[in-house]
Order: C-alpha cells, then sequence, then structure tokens
C-alpha cells in the first residue's frame, strides 16, 4: 500500500514538476533561437565567403545531459507493451539537441556562420542503479568561422 | 580557450597556437604536411554525489547540470591530449576532428576525440 503511494506521488510530483519545467524550457529555447538567429548552422563543408576575407576559424561545441520526468517514464513504459510513437521521449531529444546547438551558438557569438555542423546524441548512465534512466546528452559541434571586419 | 585578434582561432598549449576545425582545411589557409591520425580519449566515472542529485532530478525530469560539467570537462581533456599528441608530431594544426561517446562499464563514459594532425603555412 505504501509502496503504491509513493509511486502514486512520484508520478503526480513528476507530471506537475516536469510539465512546468519543460514549458519553461522551451519558452527559453524559443527566446534564444530568435536572439542567435543571425549565426546561421549549416550542415555542409563549404564556406560561402572568399577565403581572403576570412579571419579565424576554430571548433565550437555545445552540449547538454537532460533526463526524463517519472510520469513521462511510466508512460513511455506502458508504451512498450503496445509499441508505437513515444511522444514523450521525442520532446526529451527535441530539447536536448535543441540546446546544444544553442550553446554551440553562444560560444561564438562573433562567428559569421558556423559550417558542418555534427549532432550527436548518447545515452549515459542508461544502467545506473536497478531503473533505466531515461537521461540523454546531445552534443553539437561545427567550425565556426569569423571574417574580418569591414 | 580564447581568440587572440590576430589569425585564427587558439587552443594554447605550451605556447603553441593549435587551431582546430571538424572541416577538411583550415579555411583560408593551405595544408602544407599532414601527420596522419591523432586521437585523445579519457574515461570518467560520476561520483556519488552526483549519481545521488541526478536520481532526484530523475523525478522531475529536466537538466542534469552536474552531468553536463562532468561530460564537457571530460571531453575537454580528452581534445587537449589530442592536441599534445599533434603537438608532438610536429603539427600546428588538427582538422577533420570527431567525437564519439560510449559507455563501456555501468556509470562510466568514454569520451573519444580523434583528428588529423597537419601543418598550415
Amino acid at each position: 500500500m505504501n509502496d503504491l503511494i509513493l509511486i502514486l506521488a512520484l508520478t503526480a510530483l513528476g507530471y506537475f514538476a516536469g510539465t512546468w519545467a519543460e514549458k519553461r524550457h522551451y519558452r527559453s529555447i524559443r527566446e534564444r533561437e530568435k536572439q542567435l538567429l543571425h549565426i546561421p548552422a549549416i550542415t555542409m563543408k563549404d564556406i560561402p565567403y572568399p577565403n581572403g576575407e576570412i579571419r579565424s576559424s576554430r571548433l565550437v561545441e555545445g552540449s547538454a545531459v537532460i533526463s526524463i520526468d517519472y510520469f513521462k517514464r511510466l508512460l513511455a513504459g506502458l508504451r512498450n507493451i503496445f509499441g508505437g510513437t513515444i511522444i514523450s521521449y521525442e520532446s526529451l531529444l527535441d530539447r536536448a539537441r535543441r540546446e546544444a546547438l544553442l550553446r554551440m551558438k553562444e560560444s561564438a557569438p562573433d562567428a559569421a556562420v558556423i559550417i558542418n555542423v555534427r549532432i550527436e546524441t548518447s545515452a549515459i548512465g542508461k544502467y545506473s542503479a536497478k531503473r533505466n534512466i531515461g537521461c540523454i546528452e546531445a552534443l553539437a559541434y561545427g567550425t565556426a568561422i569569423e571574417l574580418n571586419k569591414q | 580557450m580564447e581568440n587572440s585578434g590576430e589569425h585564427s582561432s587558439v587552443k594554447t598549449v605550451s605556447g603553441q597556437n593549435i587551431v582546430i576545425t571538424n572541416v577538411e582545411t583550415i579555411p583560408g589557409k593551405r595544408i602544407v604536411e599532414h601527420f596522419g591520425l591523432v586521437s585523445g580519449s579519457t574515461i570518467r566515472a560520476k561520483h556519488i554525489g552526483r549519481d545521488l542529485m541526478a536520481s532526484l532530478k530523475n523525478i522531475v525530469g529536466g537538466e542534469l547540470k552536474g552531468y553536463t560539467q562532468l561530460l564537457s570537462e571530460s571531453r575537454d581533456q580528452a581534445t587537449r591530449r589530442m592536441v599534445r599528441q599533434a603537438v608532438d608530431l610536429g603539427a600546428n594544426a588538427v582538422v577533420n576532428v570527431r567525437f564519439s561517446t560510449s559507455s563501456v562499464a555501468q556509470g562510466a563514459a568514454e569520451l573519444y576525440a580523434y583528428g588529423t594532425a597537419v601543418r598550415v603555412e
């Protein structure tokens, strides 16, 4: 009985706190994405500028480790029985990747463009303790190109 | 990492400037010599305090700042090891750098960075 109460409490806590935190995170992501629109991150290797204009280039990276809340983990567990799209995990991955991209851009505020951007995702602490912890790391890296000031 | 106003960005190792990119060239420069593959890796385990905090944070979800920091520190270390190898070979840049992460044991992760050491003009 006690266990059941504990699980219900954790689920409720996970649901309310998790939803609130996710909304807040998404709001901040959207805001910062707007602010950083002037730095395009492209996956191609070509530089849309002539060689003479380039002042410097360097590797930039950004990463974020995001974990899922208790309620969503429960939902995903149920989904595993019937199969199908696990919507609750989609937002987890989406948040982690967008956050990583934003941090990469924030580490190169003077860049004109970031080329050859790669995004990598890995599950870490997957078998931590007994439970399956839905916790992932997203890493975004690329080459930031800075131009000579005109 | 700092940016000396001069040419190209830097990662200073023993006073030498090493340029790192993940494309095949250093944009705007010409490669004059190849030294082959250089790599650096590090394996880190999380300490118990962080693990405890993380498992608490797992109830409400959200970012695990301790892990983010831990992994980026480890990745920095792997990169530094790669750069040291390149410096030993006499290179002044590392191009085409890739990162990879793999969990080798429970609660431990390997961060691996590899690239091609080159000399540019």
